[in-house]
């Protein structure tokens, strides 16, 4: 017994301790932070799919014009002939931190160009992720659950892939921007401090500006708040949480241009604002009871509750009136579809026809968060033994984002944190039990040899002993000025004291546990270095194959906008399916029809009716919408299985949606998408197949679709309203020119002509810019 | 004013001075070396005119004449070559010191380089040749369109005497493509507009003209009297006895498919770091400057039969750079291009590059090729100086570049800079660049020229002076900059930053700390009075396995004196917490726990005693668990109480 030793081993001990928490915390953030390199050591730094690519243009044009200009940015190289208000349509959240960041940089003389800066802004995020997840889980279960959840969360496979270096989306900043407003809000929860309260609304202001998924945030408090008032938890620390932010929050949230007076009007906010009545009526109920005496309270409570529901249930009814009078029930399409998930599918298909919007298959759940699938629901019930506020809150947030991973892929980034708090809640208490199993057990091993044969009370009392001695150690530290790590370790202890007896298992059992647990850690580690290394990190504009002479680069994309970039003319327009606006914009510089932000389903309806008309009819609508140059994707000579012909059938549907003369039955033969010679006339006459296909047989002669696995159906024709102008070193990217209109010398028995089939059809909708 | 071999070098005290006057400087210094006479009025501008006006009638140019000129033009690529060499009588009675050269207005506007070198007399040995200075000139009574150079002999031309002269000109950009545009499968002819005979302000004795075709296949061309077609040469000539400006013009229309690579802008960057490394960058707008394509271009042609479908495009590019080269990047304005290949050795390291597209006529494409070099073999120290010696051209095979800016970048401290370059060139200046933590930064010498061919790529030389410390700068600023957040980091742990120490919130603050010591100290006295009755209750169950009662009751009277203790402590405890003005809230809950505590502790007395007095009276276990029920039960409830309220209290 070496009590009087203690005191100074401990203080050193916690302040070693302490130090070595933050060193562990350094080192979670550069394993964020690293491995995301994977795509830049494999490929090179450049920007990622097709978002990313927009967000770039518009941190360029930040850097170029300044924020006033961004603001009021009309982009007009987008949407032709609509244009696009930028400033007023985009979440500027993760451009103003780059382009911020790229301007300190700039100013301290660090020349990073603005792509660089663009292609680390994820990597570095995801390291202050780690750390807000750090944050969050130490005030729900102590340190080392905060430890073990950042770690976890610094690889999480989900998270990577929307954080890769050069992956600059805007989940990669908002991820960070959702974990540190759940933490700043467990804080105020915690301490009941304001200034806790107004950080927390200044963090919720910035992941408005970052994603829409905010309103996951303005939805999952009040449910907290709800669920601990039902509960009978309401206290005025939870008052100080919740109140400023609403209020705070909301008003913050209507600065931002793309939200607007939607922080108020539209239904996605609304449970805040009842929740904001509920939890002031709860207040004043709280208040009431403390004043008056009880019998005086239960009159009051009757009296109240009487009148009280008359009101609420006429207001509610003017609300409910209000709400079903708009369409939509006053929410917007993509919240729909994430309550009813076949909204979707059943009214808007450009919403269901990204692959993103489809909900996860099982594999899907366990490539995106692996082990931690498993580990969740020992974290539960950790989480309940005892349930405080904090872990209440954890675990109603897992509960939701298990829902909305349920119903959107995309949504599995949500979930991805919430799986690695709870997973590390989870490890981290199961290696505290095993571990101190194993150390008393240890202890009475070797210090104790008379009583090894003891039973539970033996156990019991070498642990009162060992408590002595903490409890000795506490108390000189208590005396010292920092006393609320001491405290927090002691109410600890309080608890543990209770449970320790009937957490302590035999030594080998333990031993076996904790070789497991490792194991199960060491294969998670394992998958999450190789989703980065091999599933996440290839950008999807270089593509590439091993073969047997080695590597094979396919760089054809940028050798389109390449060429567009140079050899047309500024103002030329480029049509192509909707998914390449944003690329054809950033990298080519040309004004395109549609792009990646679907915001006008008609202007998108008409690319696709264009699309999958025959010939002369496209060349019409092209021309009408003075398209010069048409790009298509074509994956049939390298075997790139993401190109036009399979995306075509979701374009006659968008286009047949607004456009009734394209049916999608005449594109189908039996109920079967082919391109084969059994394949419909009308499939074989649009302009997709043809431009897809043109002299594609003189490649090998037979025409086979390494994509379809099948021989083309139609094999010799020539274009007549279009003409080839580049076609990419594989074949992946296919431009064509509009032909000029013919002249009209001899034109008079063909004008006739043409009148007649025009009029033949003038009953269809056909073209909507005539 | 666009070639002279004048050396920029007496210039270099100006070297901030603006271009212009560099110019006018220039402007008469070479009209004063045109004309010894003229040397001791070069001070003066306006004197200079008025005297120009007075030259109007020199004598110098008829008395010479060409005894034999051969004159080669090399069309094989799009850089148009032109070898003549002269040899030159002097018939006259003055000895001569100038040979005049004109050139047409055509032929000025796309020579890019001129170079002239003397063979001694008889001396036939190529080998003998001495290049002489060039200076542009302008003799008064001549055509007004025709540009002249004139050659300066280093020895005065007697009577009589001879002289063999070389001239090399290079033109940029003279032919032109004809048909302007065609289709893919076309090949690409261009068309060459010469004069049969030298254009010359001497009468020439005999001469003859070569040019060479890159390969034998002419779509037409002139036909003159003697004039012959053979292999991929025509030969016209050798006339005789021709006068003075005569000229005979004729065309070579023919197949080129060479690469006509333009640059319309190449900016090279030379940035200079001390620690070791040359880094170049050069971008590049680079457009196909030959016939036009016009119509559907098709990969499937162009795949199946790239020489034929295609035989005007280039696929790419070679550069040879210096040996050593290193970390040579390829990439335009939206990433890496991943075609390029090197090959290295000793002498020079060869990058070859494929543009992203293959170049058809008319199209254009921009990138930027950037490679580090050591710096020991371009830097050298002479005379206390730094001077770096490294080529000024592109290093790319057969590239004409149109406006070429050469940047040097020196490191960040370096001083008394003066930069010679073996050619005359338009422009240069200085600016200032930032770049890695710079504080005052980086002089950048800017050299500016136009219609550079690959006949530039020669060495120029950029001197300074720089201090070795220089470079530690950087580093002892970063070292200094951590060293000072530390020290922040250290001063706010340790700072105190409270606002007033005499404010009541404040001081309620220290208050408030130390009722919450006192509280935590009060809960550690209540956890360790709750051990103790575990301890208790833990002698008892040993009493009723083993029977010991002694082993019992020392346990009792044990636990007595450490309860007795424990309450000796929590008296200060409590006093304290009563007189404290901020525990009040807190007091009922702790008076409530230390009485529950009494209450539970005589009750566990109670429970102690009748337990061992049953032990005692040797009653059955049954009896003793009859009679300690119901203290059990309260005792329970009672340890309830205490752990709830223990937690209530809990700050």
């Amino acid at each position: 017994m070496a009590a009087p030793e203690t005191p100074p081993t401990s203080s050193l001990r916690y302040a070693f301790g302490n130090v070595l928490s933050i060193f562990i915390l350094l080192l979670i953030g550069v394993l964020a932070f690293s491995i995301r390199l994977f795509s830049v050591i494999k490929y090179e730094s450049v920007i990622h799919e097709f978002d990313p690519y927009f967000n770039y243009r518009v941190t360029q044009y930040l850097t170029k014009t300044g924020v006033y200009d961004f603001w009021n940015w009309f982009d007009d190289r987008t949407w032709y002939p609509l244009g696009r208000v930028i400033g007023g349509t985009v979440y500027p959240g993760l451009t103003l931190t780059a382009g911020s960041l790229w301007k300190i940089l700039n100013s301290l003389n660090i020349p990073l160009s603005v792509e660089t800066v663009c292609v680390f802004t994820a990597p570095i995020f995801s390291a202050f992720a780690s750390w807000a997840a750090y944050l969050l889980t130490k005030e729900v279960k102590g340190v080392g659950a905060g430890l073990t959840a950042a770690a976890l969360l610094a690889m999480v496979p989900s998270y990577i892939s929307r954080s890769v270096a050069g992956s600059y989306d805007n989940e990669a900043v908002a991820i960070f921007a959702l974990i540190f407003t759940f933490y700043l809000y467990v804080k105020t929860l915690n301490t009941g401090s304001l200034f806790y309260a107004t950080i927390n609304a200044m963090a919720y202001f910035y992941m408005v500006c970052s994603w829409g998924g905010y309103t996951f945030i303005i939805n999952l408090i009040p449910m907290h708040v709800l669920l601990c008032i039902v509960t009978g938890r309401y206290s005025s620390r939870l008052y100080i949480a919740y109140a400023p932010l609403v209020v705070l929050g909301t008003l913050l949230a209507s600065l931002v241009p793309v939200v607007g007076f939607n922080a108020v009007m539209t239904s996605e906010h609304f449970a805040s604002f009842l929740v904001f009545i509920v939890i002031h009526v709860v207040a004043l109920v709280y208040y009431i009871k403390g004043i008056l005496t009880p019998q005086m309270f239960k009159v009051a409570v009757t009296i109240v509750v009487s009148v009280g529901l008359i009101i609420c249930v006429a207001v509610l009814a003017v609300l409910i009136a209000l709400v079903a009078s708009s369409p939509t029930k006053g929410w917007s399409g993509r919240s729909l579809s994430l309550l009813d998930p076949t909204y979707a599918s059943k009214y808007i298909p450009i919403i269901a026809s990204v692959s993103e919007h489809q909900p996860p298959t099982w594999p899907s759940y366990f490539m995106d968060i692996n082990v931690l699938a498993f580990l969740v629901p020992a974290g539960i019930i950790a989480c309940f033994s005892p349930l405080s506020d904090a872990s209440s809150f954890a675990v109603l947030y897992i509960v939701t984002s298990v829902y909305f991973s349920g119903v959107m892929v995309r949504l599995m980034l949500v979930l991805a944190p919430a799986a690695c708090i709870i997973s590390g809640i989870a490890l981290s208490e199961a290696f505290d039990v095993l571990t101190r199993s194993i150390k008393y057990q240890f202890h009475d091993k070797t210090e104790n040899p008379q009583l090894s044969a003891g039973d539970t009370s033996n156990n019991s009392k070498t642990d009162e002993v060992k408590m002595e001695k903490s409890e000795d150690s506490l108390k000189e530290r208590s005396s010292r000025k920092n006393k609320k790590k001491a405290k927090d370790t002691e109410k600890a202890s309080v608890i543990s004291r209770i449970e320790q007896r009937l957490l302590v298992l035999p030594f080998e059992v333990s031993l076996i546990a904790i070789f497991l647990l490792v194991l199960l850690g060491a294969f998670y580690v394992v998958h999450s270095v190789w989703a980065a290394a091999e599933a996440y990190s290839a950008p999807s504009i270089v593509l590439t194959s091993h073969s047997h002479d080695g590597l094979h680069v396919f760089d054809d994309f940028r050798e389109a906008y390449g060429w567009l970039r140079h050899n047309t003319e500024v103002d030329d327009k480029v049509a192509s399916w909707w998914d390449y606006g944003y690329q054809t914009t950033a990298m080519a510089n040309r004004t395109v029809i549609v792009d990646n932000n679907t915001w006008n389903n008609t202007h998108i309806a008409t690319v696709g009716t264009a699309m999958s008309s025959p010939e002369k009819a496209a060349w019409e609508i092209f021309n009408s919408l003075d398209v010069k140059y048409v790009l298509v994707v074509f994956g049939g000579l390298v075997g790139y299985p993401s190109d036009d012909i399979n995306k075509f059938l979701w374009m006659v549907r968008i286009g047949g949606g607004v456009f009734p003369h394209i049916k999608e039955p005449d594109y189908l033969r039996d109920g079967q998408y082919r391109i084969d010679s059994e394949a419909t006339p009308t499939m074989l006459n649009c302009l997709m197949y043809k431009l897809s296909y043109h002299r594609f047989v003189e490649t090998d002669g037979k025409g086979y679709d390494r994509v379809r696995h099948t021989e083309i159906g139609k094999k010799y024709f020539k274009l007549t309203h279009f003409e080839e102008v580049f076609t990419t070193h594989h074949w992946m990217v296919r431009i064509y020119k509009l032909k000029p209109p013919r002249n009209r010398i001899r034109g008079k028995t063909k004008k006739s002509k043409t009148q007649k089939a025009s009029s033949k059809r003038s009953g269809a909708k056909k073209n909507p810019w005539r | 004013m666009q070639c002279d071999l004048c050396i920029l070098k007496p210039h270099q005290s100006h070297q901030s001075q603006i271009s212009s006057s560099v110019h006018y400087l220039l402007v008469t210094e070479i009209i004063s070396a045109a004309d010894p006479k003229m040397k001791r009025f070069r001070f003066d501008l306006s004197l200079f005119i008025l005297l120009g006006f007075c030259m109007l009638f020199s004598p110098a140019v008829s008395s010479l004449v060409i005894s034999q000129l051969d004159r080669k033009i090399d069309l094989s690529s799009h850089i148009v070559r032109s070898t003549v060499s002269l040899k030159v009588e002097n018939n006259g009675d003055d000895s001569v010191s100038e040979v005049l050269l004109p050139f047409t207005e055509k032929q000025a506007k796309s020579l890019a380089f001129l170079t002239a070198s003397i063979g001694e007399g008889k001396g036939k040995a190529k080998g003998s040749f001495d290049s002489v200075p060039l200076k542009p000139v302008n003799p008064e009574g001549m055509n007004p369109k025709l540009t002249w150079y004139s050659v300066s002999l280093r020895k005065e031309l007697l009577k009589g005497g001879s002289i063999t002269l070389e001239v090399k000109a290079v033109y940029a950009q003279i032919l032109r493509p004809f048909p302007e545009k065609i289709t893919q499968a076309d090949v690409q002819l261009v068309s060459f507009e010469e004069s049969a005979c030298y254009l010359s302000p001497y009468a020439v004795n005999v001469q003859l003209l070569t040019v060479k075709l890159p390969e034998p296949k002419v779509e037409s061309y002139t036909k003159l009297d003697i004039s012959k077609f053979s292999g991929s040469e025509i030969k016209y000539g050798p006339y005789e006895n021709i006068a003075p400006f005569s000229s005979i013009p004729i065309t070579v229309h023919y197949v080129n498919n060479h690469p006509f690579s333009v640059a319309r802008e190449l900016v090279r960057e030379i940035e200079i770091s001390h620690w070791g490394n040359v880094q170049v960058t050069e971008s590049y707008n680079l457009v196909h400057a030959g016939a036009e394509i016009t119509g559907e271009f098709s990969r499937l042609d162009y795949q199946a039969r790239p020489h034929v479908r295609g035989a005007s495009a280039f696929r790419n590019l070679v550069a040879k750079l210096p040996p050593r080269a290193h970390s040579i990047y390829f990439r335009d304005e939206i990433g890496n291009i991943s075609t390029s290949n090197v090959w290295s050795d000793s002498t020079k390291t060869l990058l070859e590059i494929e543009p992203r597209y293959p170049m058809f006529g008319g199209w254009r494409s921009s990138f930027t090729v950037g490679y580090g070099l050591p710096l020991q073999d371009f830097l050298f120290l002479s005379e206390g100086k730094r001077v770096l010696d490294i080529s000024f051209g592109c290093p790319m095979n057969e590239v004409v570049i149109e406006n070429l800016t050469v940047k040097i970048v020196l490191p960040e401290g370096s001083n008394d800079i003066s930069a010679s370059v073996p050619f005359p060139i338009e422009q240069q200046s200085q600016e200032t660049k930032f770049s890695h933590l710079d504080m005052v930064g980086r002089p950048v010498v800017v050299l500016e020229k136009k219609n550079v061919v690959p006949e530039h790529n020669q060495h120029f030389q950029v001197s300074y002076q720089f201090s070795n410390l220089s470079l530690l700068r950087e580093p002892i600023m970063l070292v200094f900059g951590f060293f000072l957040f530390f020290v922040a980091c250290i001063a706010y742990a340790h700072a105190d930053l409270t606002i007033s120490k005499s404010s009541s919130s404040y001081l309620s603050k220290l208050q408030w700390d130390e009722v919450q010591t006192a509280i935590q100290q009060f809960q550690n006295v209540m956890n360790r009075c709750l051990i103790i009755h575990d301890k208790l209750e833990a002698s008892l169950r040993d009493l009723s396995r083993t029977g010991d009662l002694q082993t019992c009751k020392a346990a009792r009277k044990a636990a007595d004196s450490t309860l007795k203790e424990l309450s000796k402590e929590l008296k200060p405890l409590l006093s304290f917490l009563q007189s404290s003005s901020q525990a009040t809230q807190l007091l009922p809950k702790v008076d409530e726990l230390v009485s529950k505590e009494k209450e539970l502790q005589e009750k566990l007395m109670l429970k102690h005693s009748t337990v061992t007095d049953s032990y005692e009276k040797k009653s059955g276990g049954r009896e003793i668990e009859n009679r300690v029920a119901s203290i059990q039960q309260k005792i329970s409830v009672l340890r309830q109480e205490v752990d709830d309220l223990l937690e209530v209290i809990d700050i």
